[in-house]
């Protein structure tokens, strides 16, 4: 291993967990947003160090570019209340089986890496087609050509849904307000548009 | 060329996803909900990444990486979508105020 590559190994490390770290545990979900981008910006660096340029290309376009800024559009949209106070469910019973398991999965998992830490070896180079734009689009046009499309299809569902739900045009049967009649504004709209009468409606009048 | 070995980011992306993982489970935000899936797909997507540099004969890790960011671009802009709409209904983004259906 050379020694260069093993600090920007640890830098896109240190990115990588402190961001997915910052957007779990902040209260603030602009901060959230901000360490999902710190993660995100981590991962496009290791897609370069596993050789896979275009898609180290395609995750900062898409994830940083695109998907990033959707989040903070809505956190913006929502204002103050995108921000809710801390959980209250959960028994604390519950909560120490839940550390507890976790805890036990990380120790099995380290203590499997400790195991096998003897086989980890340097990797051959890779052919020189391997993630380039070239190589990537070869298969993804001959063999991957039917997903490809449909993933197309699938974007486009993906919008007219997003729009349709977003939209939210009819009230909701569950909320106990009346729904609002179409108010009657004839009178006094003609009133002020002709200068006649005082400005107010005739039912006004007779109910003084 | 990095000469970093495969595994080191195969441990990466599993400790992310128990970051993501642990944040979905513990966190009442439906905002913070979503990006927690997100840091699951990235560390997923990372994993297969890892494996096609082990195995680089075609791209096939790489492209089903590319197909589970199209398709979390497209679960980002629904969940959202979701979020908003359900924000309309209750006026708070509290996961614990999703139950109209206890009713």
């Amino acid at each position: 291993m050379k020694p260069f590559d093993l600090i920007f190994f640890g830098l896109c490390t240190l990115l990588v967990l402190l961001g997915g770290v910052g957007t779990v545990a902040a209260k603030n979900p602009i901060r959230g947003a901000m360490g999902l981008l710190m993660s995100i910006v981590g991962i496009a660096g290791m897609y370069l160090q596993l050789s896979a340029e275009f898609l180290a290309a395609v995750q900062i376009i898409v994830y940083a570019g695109a998907v990033v800024v959707l989040f903070l559009f809505v956190i913006m949209l929502l204002g103050p209340q995108a921000t809710t106070a801390a959980g209250t469910a959960g028994t604390k019973p519950s909560r120490y089986f839940g550390a507890g398991v976790f805890l036990l999965l990380t120790l099995g998992a380290m203590s499997l890496v400790w195991r096998t830490r003897s086989e980890i070896a340097a990797i051959p180079k890779p052919p020189a087609n391997l993630g380039t734009i070239e190589g990537i689009g070869r298969e993804l046009f001959t063999t991957h050509v039917v997903p490809f499309e449909l993933s197309g299809a699938l974007l486009l569902v993906a919008v007219v849904g997003a729009i349709a739900v977003a939209r939210g045009k009819q009230a909701d049967p569950t909320r106990d307000e009346p729904a609002r009649k179409p108010l009657d504004k004839g009178p006094e709209l003609r009133a002020a548009v002709t200068g006649t009468g005082d400005g107010h409606s005739p039912h006004v009048k007779e109910a003084g | 060329m990095s000469t970093v070995p495969v595994e080191y980011f195969l441990v990466v992306a599993a400790a992310l996803f128990v970051v993501g993982s642990v944040g979905f489970l513990l966190r009442r935000n439906l905002l913070v909900l979503l990006m927690s899936i997100e840091l699951m797909l990235n560390s997923v997507n990372l994993t297969l990444v890892a494996y096609n540099r082990l195995r680089p004969i075609n791209h096939d890790g790489q492209n089903l990486a590319f197909f589970v960011i199209a398709v979390a671009a497209a679960e980002a802009a629904v969940g959202l979508a979701i979020v908003l709409a359900f924000f309309r209904v209750r006026k708070t983004i509290h996961s614990d105020e999703a139950n109209l259906l206890k009713n």
